[in-house]
């Protein structure tokens, strides 16, 4: 049994010493990514969990806090996030074909499409908190406390259920702007590699896998938008 | 046997190949790692050893004697959040795993070594959060943390120790991504699925549920510490929050959490009765499906914990249900161990003691756990010491008999000395007498209406409780000496030779320590799993490879 | 698991149906439709949209049947998540509740 049986093929400056080839060094990174991707599903999983348990016991506080949030920028971000998709997949599709000025170009776009996102995010964030809808003593001085005129509260609507929705609001989308910062700072990595050379159509795992995580990241905004800022909206918002 | 004794190991393996505490801490060798984890993992043992001798001395006695009910709290606390998180969890898969795993399948190394340093690093992060929360003040919640408890009442560092397990949980993570992939893409040529040793097949089912379950707790726990310091309500029903949603999502990782334990113990005992009775296992295919079977069961039954917990009696009968149909593939296993010692050579080494003693003990945890799923019998003895005793037998009877069967079996791979083989036998048997006389009074004084987590109870309970705190002297006694004489004989153990059980396995056909890169060339497999040969042509196999690592 | 190269077309197909799909979902939420038809036209719309991205963007129409099997893993534990939790909640009340 000891004698050598897989070929080794001329050793490619990225291989790490314990694949045999980078064909397998590619093919365990991406499933690598996909493993990681299931953990980010169940994470994401309990507050969807929680999101819909509360939605179905108080519809009627979560359409009025829902039609609070602002349509316009969140389907704004919404498309800024999608066009980010697309760029990501292209800085994949010429990382494939070894186009490299395009692989650099579609990076930078993606980068810049990302803080875009987390730009708006942030105008959003500081609505709320001059609406003083930040809940709980989440921030100290400046407790949970919505003027219920503005909120158009009706009957079968309690503020707490408000503050609720905000928390789940603030709870999924925090933590899908926490996913785009760490996002954006692979692609930086990415970036910095990719001007350096270091990706070529025989190497560019990391592009792709981080890739994914960007697709993923969008994917839970594509569920977070309708469901945080467009159910309620037949019910009579703005 | 003939004796083979060398000189000094003078070939270069993993353990002599670089030196220096930095050659250690920036380690990719999966083997390195594994002893990295093994030390911790013992440390945190002791620690958690420490607070059961603390509750055992409290309650030799019907009066709170020892320790104020408050301080009492806290210690059960601890034992259970550092036995369950930072040693039991943590325990096969981080140490045997880490080490066997790529060695089995015939690999260099897990797919991403630089991430399984990561892991270990992580662990340490979160076990010294954790030590900082005990140190500073404790926690006394249970190792449950239920709401509204947790969030609004305890007065205890509960954000610190969360912050803690949320770290750890990462690491849980990860090592599980690691198996998976590694399982997926490093086989050697010619080990195809059916021939992987049952060990693998065990830590793949548990990877599953490493990395299903562990970010349900990861959230949960995030949820829970903001809940705590801002006062926000998504569990508390002051302000139309579900303190039962908390144990829903608590319970859909920790109760697949306790597979996370008892799966790779079973792997570990697939491997002793098979090897030390020298037969194939009896139905290969059952026994490596009812692992994954096992697995996913594991994830339908967490709403047995709610039975009492204001969860609908409808959800309480599914749960039910779904909780003995878990115990088909449990019984699988158990059933086909025992067919495998039928006309097997059996030896009863030391490894082979902790398996038999595996056997009969998780027998009887699993068993009392059909009473437990029973709705009827739940209540009667809901929050008493039968659920103590219970999930003791699973998780000492079961996962930590495992454990040390399995640190003995590979221990010459391991350190490349003998463990005392008498001390080990002698060990074995004390630490199983242990076990039992402290845990089987529990379960009737639980049944007799004992409850837990109290420190003072009715005198007609403290004829259990002594003989319960006796057997725990016992136990700690057990569990000292391996700890002792494993390491005397990393320096003074009989040389092992590399295939010292005579074996057929892939970690076998490799001197003892193996050399980093685990093999000297790609293995390629033409055998299957536990195929014996003749007792001399195995010996072959042993001593081909210490010659040849001799002549280097 | 060999690599397959997507044409630019079809990113460029699937990312003008990205954004139709965002639009109809937008006007979609302003109409009144009985009952819950409102859900579950946004959620078969998001449905949609996370299908294209994961088939076409995330390449696993074209991947190994493994990562098939890994997505659809992901969704069933959702789905267990989901399905048990709930048969408590759907439940509690048949009893009466006060």
């Amino acid at each position: 049994m000891a004698e050598s049986y897989v070929e080794h093929e001329v050793s490619h400056p990225a291989l790490q010493h314990h694949f045999e080839n980078l064909e397998q060094q590619r093919e365990a990174g991406t499933l690598g990514m996909w493993v990681f991707l299931v953990t980010e599903i169940m994470f994401f999983g309990g507050m969807f969990l929680a999101y819909t348990l509360y939605r179905s016991k108080f519809p009627a506080a979560f359409a009025i806090a829902s039609n609070h949030l602002d349509i316009k920028l969140g389907a704004i971000n919404t498309a800024v996030l999608i066009f980010s998709s697309f760029t990501m997949a292209m800085a994949v599709y010429n990382t494939q074909v070894g186009k490299r000025r395009a692989q650099i170009i579609s990076l930078v776009l993606t980068i810049v499409l990302g803080l875009g996102f987390l730009g708006i995010k942030a105008v959003e964030y500081y609505q709320k908190y001059e609406d003083h809808l930040i809940p709980g003593s989440l921030i100290p001085g400046n407790p949970f406390n919505p003027d219920p005129h503005e909120m158009h509260l009706t009957p079968g609507g309690s503020m707490q259920h408000v503050q609720m929705f905000y928390w789940i609001y603030f709870a999924m989308t925090g933590m899908h702007a926490l996913h785009m910062i760490i996002g954006v700072g692979l692609l930086s990595f990415l970036l910095y590699f990719s001007v350096k050379g270091r990706y070529s159509p025989e190497y560019h795992n990391p592009v792709e896998v981080i890739g994914l995580y960007w697709h993923f990241v969008d994917i839970v905004w594509i569920f977070l938008f309708p469901l945080l800022y467009l159910l309620g909206r037949h019910t009579g918002g703005h | 046997m003939e004796e083979f004794i060398p000189p000094l190991p003078s070939r270069i393996n993993y353990i002599n190949a670089e030196y220096g505490l930095k050659s250690w801490l920036l380690t990719r060798d999966h083997k390195r790692i594994a002893l990295l984890y093994l030390g911790s993992i013992t440390f945190f043992f002791f620690i958690g050893g420490v607070y059961a001798m603390l509750i055992r001395l409290e309650l030799l006695t019907p009066q709170g004697d020892l320790l104020q009910s408050t301080t009492y709290n806290k210690v059960f606390t601890q034992h259970g959040i550092i036995m369950v998180f930072f040693f039991l969890i943590p325990s096969i898969p981080a140490t045997l795993g880490n080490f066997l795993v790529p060695m089995m399948i015939g690999a260099k190394d897990l797919a991403f070594p630089r991430i399984n340093l990561l892991s270990w690093y992580i662990y340490m992060l979160g076990g010294g959060v954790t030590i900082y929360a005990l140190l500073a003040g404790g926690v006394d919640t249970g190792w449950t943390f239920y709401t509204p408890f947790s969030t609004t009442f305890s007065n205890s560092y509960v954000v610190a120790t969360g912050l803690g397990i949320f770290i750890n949980g990462f690491s849980s993570i990860l090592t599980g991504l690691n198996f998976i992939v590694t399982i997926h893409t490093m086989r050697a040529p010619g080990m195809t699925w059916f021939r992987l040793p049952l060990f693998i097949w065990a830590h793949y089912a548990t990877s599953l549920v490493m990395i299903l379950g562990t970010p349900v707790i990861a959230i949960t726990i995030l949820l829970l510490a903001f809940e705590r310091l801002a006062h926000i309500g998504i569990f508390d029903p002051a302000v139309g929050g579900d303190p039962v949603l908390f144990q829903h999502l608590f319970w859909f990782y920790s109760h697949p959490a306790v597979y996370i334990m008892i799966l790779p113990s079973m792997g570990v005992v697939s491997e002793l009765i098979a090897n030390f009775s020298r037969k194939n296992i009896f139905g290969y295919s059952f026994v490596a499906f009812s692992s994954l079977a096992i697995a996913v069961f594991g994830f339908l039954v967490w709403g047995h914990h709610l039975f009492v917990s204001s969860q609908s009696l409808y959800a309480g009968m599914i749960f039910s249900f779904l909780s003995f149909a878990v115990a088909v593939p449990s019984a699988i296993k158990v059933f086909n161990w025992t067919a495998t010692l039928y006309k097997g050579s059996i030896s009863f080494d030391t490894p082979m003691l902790y398996a038999l003693g595996f056997i009969g003990l998780f027998t009887i945890g699993g068993m009392t756990g059909l009473f437990l799923a029973t709705l009827g019998v739940n209540v009667h003895v809901t929050d008493t010491y039968f659920i103590v005793a219970h999930f003791h037998y699973i998780m000492v009877g079961g996962a930590i008999f495992g454990y040390l069967g399995g640190l003995h079996y590979w221990w010459p791979k391991i350190s490349g000395r003998m463990y005392p083989d008498g001390w080990g036998r002698f060990s074995a048997l004390l630490i199983f007498a242990g076990f039992n006389l402290t845990f089987f009074p529990q379960f009737v004084a639980g049944y007799l209406g004992m409850p837990r987590r109290y420190h003072a109870y009715p005198p007609e309970f403290q004829v259990f409780n002594v003989l319960s705190t006796a057997g725990a002297s016992i136990l700690a006694v057990g569990y000292l000496i391996p700890a002792v004489y494993l390491v005397w004989s990393m320096r003074y153990g009989k040389v092992a030779p590399g295939n010292p059980w005579h074996l057929p396995g892939l970690e076998w056909r490799t001197q003892s320590p193996p050399p980093t890169e685990n093999f000297d060339y790609t293995p390629v497999v033409t055998w299957e799993a536990y195929e014996f040969a003749p007792p001399e042509e195995m010996e072959v196999v042993g001593k081909y490879h210490d010659q040849t690592a001799e002549k280097v | 698991m060999s690599e397959h190269i997507v044409p630019v077309k079809v990113y460029i197909s699937i990312f003008l149906a990205l954004m139709v799909g965002t639009a109809v979902t937008v006007l979609a939420a302003f109409q009144n439709f009985p009952g819950a038809l409102n859900v579950i036209v946004a959620m078969t719309i998001a449905v949609v949209k996370a299908t294209l991205v994961v088939l076409y963007f995330m390449h696993v129409r074209y991947s190994a049947r493994l990562i098939w099997v890994i997505v659809a893993s992901a969704l069933f534990w959702m789905g267990i998540l989901f399905a048990l939790t709930f048969s408590d909640y759907w439940t509690r009340c048949w009893l009466g509740c006060t």
